[in-house]
Order: structure tokens, then sequence, then C-alpha cells
């Protein structure tokens, strides 16, 4: 080529020049990142004395958080791709039932139950994508059904099979499982009876416990949430595969010109989001011993609040897995907070409109810095 | 033998029969022109071509051996790029991302392969250099021009060696100077053994660039001749229906 060697990036005197540090600000987490400051700013300033950031009072607004983050993942990615999810709340109620049925119900070992639980629910997933795909009809619609009918099924199912709708026991059939701690254990346990020793943790003053430490481990769930938003992350922001998630959900019919496998693309985060509710169901199932038919409800939601807050755009392309971890964190210290806080309960609900409608607000203004849309 | 031969391609959207028995024949190394007024259905004809529609009846033979295509990957792993005459590029994706994607440039890290951004972005800034079109690969798509946005659509067909490009339009929206570039580039195509069919409604160009013209009207091939033997005049005419065919 006789020309080519013309310089590419000649500079341009229309390109208003963006710090380094305002480039690395104006981000799709920023919105999180902010919220997360304020939130803790709040509560630091508010409820410090209340027993919320003691190692008890951390352990417990973690765990919260971890919840939501596990569901937001898949949500985060589900909706990047241009698709939702509303029958995860209802996934977990099942998932966990299921478990409890093939383990305590028909008594086969508590590994191969949550293994049966994962390929089955994984499939409803790829089921639920596959007839997004197939019909064209929006995934509000088709998962919306899948809502009513995986809840209805986990009512139904406990109640023919053994009468009730809470099925327990799962702790005593899990005893000795090799798989069950995957989800119900705690992990470094001696970290913390050394903290204990030490003096740097609370311990237990009197009982069979005592001298122990009130926090003895880090739960599993947590673990699993931090393992997801690290692979959701790398997943989005590194590899083909996440290019590709943001092309289907940008401009699904462009994506497929250009070669990228839109419909497969799209099944998977449906199983991929059915995946992170059955790792949500399994770790509860595991922490209660039981199974319930309302376990999970309105948990789509949640899901989708915390992918919001995080500063993912409801009509697909746009997102970040650290913003949608980032919101589930806000949502889970806020509904903690206000706990330790002494707030009457219901008074969660206010705070978290507010929350969730100044995030999208400053979201938008901040995407639109981004991406140039007006 | 023949690069690409279409055989009385038909294809009917409902009761719209955009092409009827339409047969074309394309040489390697050879451009040619494809006019025909709007709704003639040459867009429809290109994108059968690139595997978006499969004809309703009809056979496409590639060197010939009959293909067909599925869906556009199955075109461009037979050697056709397209550039679309609505450019099909996600708007939310930089244009470095839309050059590649689907083709991304990956780097292995043991078993896993991420993506090569920094190549991504420096191979898609020499090819917009190469169009000389002021088009920087990290910006967003959504924010482009309609003339950055046609060398971003461009510059996707330079990433493999194709043996065919077809392009839809490509000059539409851009300046007298990114025209002659995309001009220059269909002759340094020719020259290189590639064949193009250039979709365009401007007379000017395809008369340059183009060693054959075709006319499509109302879905039917009227006229196919050597640019040698024909004139601005005839294919203005055979276009808009003055001349019956030829
Ligand atoms: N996907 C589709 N579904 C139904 N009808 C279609 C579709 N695509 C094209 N058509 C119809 O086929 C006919 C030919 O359209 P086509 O886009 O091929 O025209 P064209 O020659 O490219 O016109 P232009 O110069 O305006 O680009 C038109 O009548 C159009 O309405
Ligand atoms: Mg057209």
């Amino acid at each position: 080529m006789s020309n080519a060697a013309q310089p590419t990036a000649k500079p341009d005197e229309r390109i208003k020049e963006i710090s380094a540090f305002r480039k690395a600000l104006i981000r799709p987490e920023l919105g999180g990142i902010v919220g997360t400051v304020a939130v803790f700013t709040f509560f630091l300033l508010f409820a410090f004395d209340s027993g919320m950031f003691n190692s008890q009072g951390i352990m417990n607004w973690s765990v919260v958080s971890a919840q939501f983050m596990i569901i937001a993942v898949g949500a985060c990615l589900l909706m990047i791709a241009g698709e939702f999810d509303l029958s995860v709340g209802s996934m977990i109620g099942f998932a966990g039932m299921m478990i409890a049925i093939f383990s305590v119900t028909y008594g086969l070992p508590v590994w191969l139950a949550i293994i049966m639980t994962f390929v089955l629910c994984v499939a409803i997933g790829g089921l639920n994508g596959w007839i997004v795909i197939r019909t064209g009809l929006p995934s509000f619609i088709v998962t919306l059904a899948f809502l009513f009918i995986l809840r209805g099924f986990t009512i139904f199912l406990p109640q023919v099979i053994e009468r009730k709708t809470i099925i327990g026991g799962i702790n005593d059939v899990a005893e000795g499982d090799w798989l069950a701690p995957v989800f119900g254990g705690k992990i470094l346990g001696n970290v913390f009876t050394w903290l204990g020793d030490a003096g740097l943790i609370a311990t237990f003053e009197r009982g069979t416990k005592q001298g122990q430490p009130v926090v003895d481990g880090i739960p599993m769930l947590i673990v699993w949430a931090i393992i997801l938003i690290i692979f959701g992350h790398v997943l989005l922001t590194k590899t083909k595969f996440g290019n590709w998630i943001f092309a289907a959900g940008g401009d699904a019919e462009a994506a497929r010109n250009s070669g990228v496998p839109v419909n497969r693309v799209k099944i998977l985060m449906f199983m991929f989001t059915a995946f992170c509710a059955t790792v949500f169901a399994v770790c509860q199932v595991m922490e209660f011993g039981s199974a319930g038919a309302d376990r999970g409800l309105l948990k789509e939601f949640e899901a989708i609040i915390a992918v919001v807050i995080g500063g993912a755009l409801l009509t697909g392309g746009y997102g970040s897995v650290l913003g949608a971890a980032l919101g589930a964190l806000i949502f889970g210290v806020v509904q903690q907070g206000l706990f330790f806080a002494g707030v009457e309960s219901s008074l969660f609900r206010v705070f978290l409109g507010v929350i969730l409608l100044g995030a999208v607000i400053l979201n938008t203004y901040i995407r639109r810095i981004i991406t140039g849309e007006r | 033998m023949s690069l690409l031969e279409l055989d009385n391609i038909t294809k009917s959207f409902g009761a719209i029969h955009a092409l009827s028995k339409v047969s074309l024949t394309i040489q390697p190394g050879e451009a040619v022109g494809l006019m025909g007024d709007n709704g003639a259905g040459k867009s429809t004809l290109m994108k059968i071509i690139a595997g978006n529609f499969m004809p309703s009846s009809g056979e496409i033979r590639i060197e010939n051996k009959p293909v067909a295509f599925h869906k556009p990957i199955d075109a461009r792993n037979a050697g056709i790029e397209i550039v679309y005459q609505d450019l099909a590029l996600c708007d939310n994706l930089t244009a470095g991302a839309n050059v590649f994607l689907g083709r991304e440039l990956k780097r292995k890290f043991g078993p896993i392969s991420m993506l090569d951004y920094p190549a991504m972005y420096k191979r898609a800034g020499e090819l917009f250099a190469e169009l000389k079109s002021e088009t920087r690969p990290r910006d967003l798509v959504r924010q482009m021009s309609g003339g950055q946005r046609q060398a971003v659509a461009i510059a996707r067909t330079r990433l493999s060696d194709p043996k065919l490009v077809l392009m839809d339009e490509p000059t539409a929206a851009i300046s007298v100077r990114q025209v002659a570039e995309v001009l220059a580039l269909i002759k340094r195509l020719k020259e290189t053994g590639h064949a193009v069919v250039l979709v365009s409604h401007r007379m000017p160009d395809v008369f340059d660039v183009c060693d054959r013209v075709a006319v499509l009207r109302r879905g039917t091939k009227v006229a196919d001749k050597p640019i040698k033997e024909t004139s601005p005049e005839e294919v203005t005419g055979l276009i808009i229906g003055a001349i019956e065919a030829a």
C-alpha cells in the first residue's frame, strides 16, 4: 500500500485533553463506588457503636451482601447481553427444594442431589433462553412465566411428597458429605482462632465455646461470591466471549452479521444466571438445614436493582460486574445497617427506593459522559 | 473458472418478490458495478451472497462448487466480505472492537486466551489511516459521524484476504477525499486479484473503477455489459426504465 505510512495518531485539536485522573474516574462503576463510600460514611457516622462494625456485625452484612452479589453477577451478565431473568427468585426456591427432595425424601447422597439440582436448574435456565430466542418474545414475559411455574412446583412438590412446605433434616444427611461443605462450610478458621487468641476480635466469654472467636471462619457463600465476581469480571472485560456479550446486547443483528453466535451467547447467559441462583440456593439450604417453599421470594428484583445501582443499562449493552457487586454491597449494607441502627424495618424500602433513584440518576449522568449519548 | 456464479436467484419476502431469476457471474480480479433504483433489490442480492438470506430458489456456486450459506459467517469463511448499506455496527462498542468483532485478536495466558486490545487498536488505527479516515479506534461508534462509521465498516473487510468484497453503497456518506480513497482501495483490490461488487448510485464512481455494470430493475436483471460498451446515459435509461433492456 503506497500511502499506508500515513501517521495514525495525528493530534486532533477538537479533542479536549482528558486528564488521566478523570479518565480513570469516569467509568461504569463510578456510581457504585460513590454509593458505597456514601453508605459506609453514613453508617460509620450514625451506627458506629451499634455493633455493625465489630467482627460479628461485619460478618453479618458481608454474608447478606454476598448473597446479593451471587445473583447479581448472573443478572448483570444477562442484562448486558440484553435479556432479563425474572425467574431467579423462584429458581432459588425450586433448587433448594429439589436438593431436599433428592437427598432427604429419596435418600440420595447429598453430593449427588447437589449435582442433579445444578444440572436440572441450569437446563431450565437454558430452556428459558431457548424459548426467548426461538419465539422472539421479550425475556421479561418468558421468565415471568417461569417465575410462576417454578414457584408453583416448589410449593406443590413437597406437599404431595411430604405433606408439608418445608423439608428439614438436610444437615443430618449432609454429615460427612464431600460436596456439601463446598457450599455450607467455612474457611480460614485457624486465622480467626488466632485473631481471637490475639485479642483482635471478640471471643465467647462463657459457655461451651468459651475462648473461641465469635466469628469462626469465612462462609463459603462469601468465597463463592468472590469467585463469581472475579470470573464474571474477567469474562466480561478480558475475553472474546465478554466482547460478544456486549455486542449481543448492543445490537444483536449487527453482531450476527459479524459472525457472533448471538443465540448461543444469550442462552449461555441464561444458564449462567440459573447457575448463580442455584449456588445461592445450595448455600442457603446448607446454612438453614432446610428447604422452604417461600425461599428466594423477590430475589429477581433485588438482583436487578443491585445491577442497576451498579451502573448497567436495563436495555443491555452496557454495564460492569464490579459495579453490580458494589450495588449488591450497597444493598446488603443498607438493609443490615438500618437494622443495626434500630430503624423501623419498614423504612428499609423507603431507603432502597431513594438509593435506587439516586444511583440511577448518577449513573445516567456518568454514562452520558462515557458514551456521548444524549 | 468463475469466482462466483449466481444462477436464477429468486427471493420473495411474503408477497414481495424482491428478486426474480437473477443470474450473475463474477471473475477473479473483476469489479462489477450493481446499479438500480431504490428498492430494485440490490441489497437483497448482496445479502444473499453474504449469507444473510437464503434464496427462495436458485443456486450459488463458488469456483464451480454449489454452496449454501446459512449465516453470514459461512460466507465469510468462503472468502466473502461485505460492507452493509446500513453498516451493521454495534453502537455500544469502540471502533476498534467493531472492526475485530467476531475475529478478535487474542493472547494466550496458559490455558486461557485473553483479548489483545493493544494489538487490535493498533491494527484498526492502521486500517483507518490507510483509508485516510479520521477515525479513532478507541472511540465508541455511537459518537461517530456517518463517514467514520463507513470507515469502520470498510476496515472490517480488510482483516482477511477475501476473494470477493461486496460493497453496498460504501461511498454514500463520505467526503470527496474519502470517496477517492475507497475507489483507490477498490482498484488495489482488483490489482491483487480480488473481485469487488460495488453497489452505488454514483455513476462516476462506477464508471471509474468497474469493469462491468449490471442493472437491476424491480427485481430483474435488465442489463449486464462491459463498462467500455456502455455510457452513463444508457445506464440511467436502464435504471429508470426508459430503455427496456440491453
Ligand atoms: N427483510 C425484508 N423483509 C421484507 N421485505 C424486504 C426485506 N428486505 C428487502 N425487502 C424488500 O425487497 C425489495 C428490495 O429491497 P432492497 O433493499 O434490496 O433494495 P435496494 O435496491 O437495495 O434499494 P436502495 O437503493 O434503496 O438501497 C424492497 O421492496 C424491500 O421492501
Ligand atoms: Mg440497498
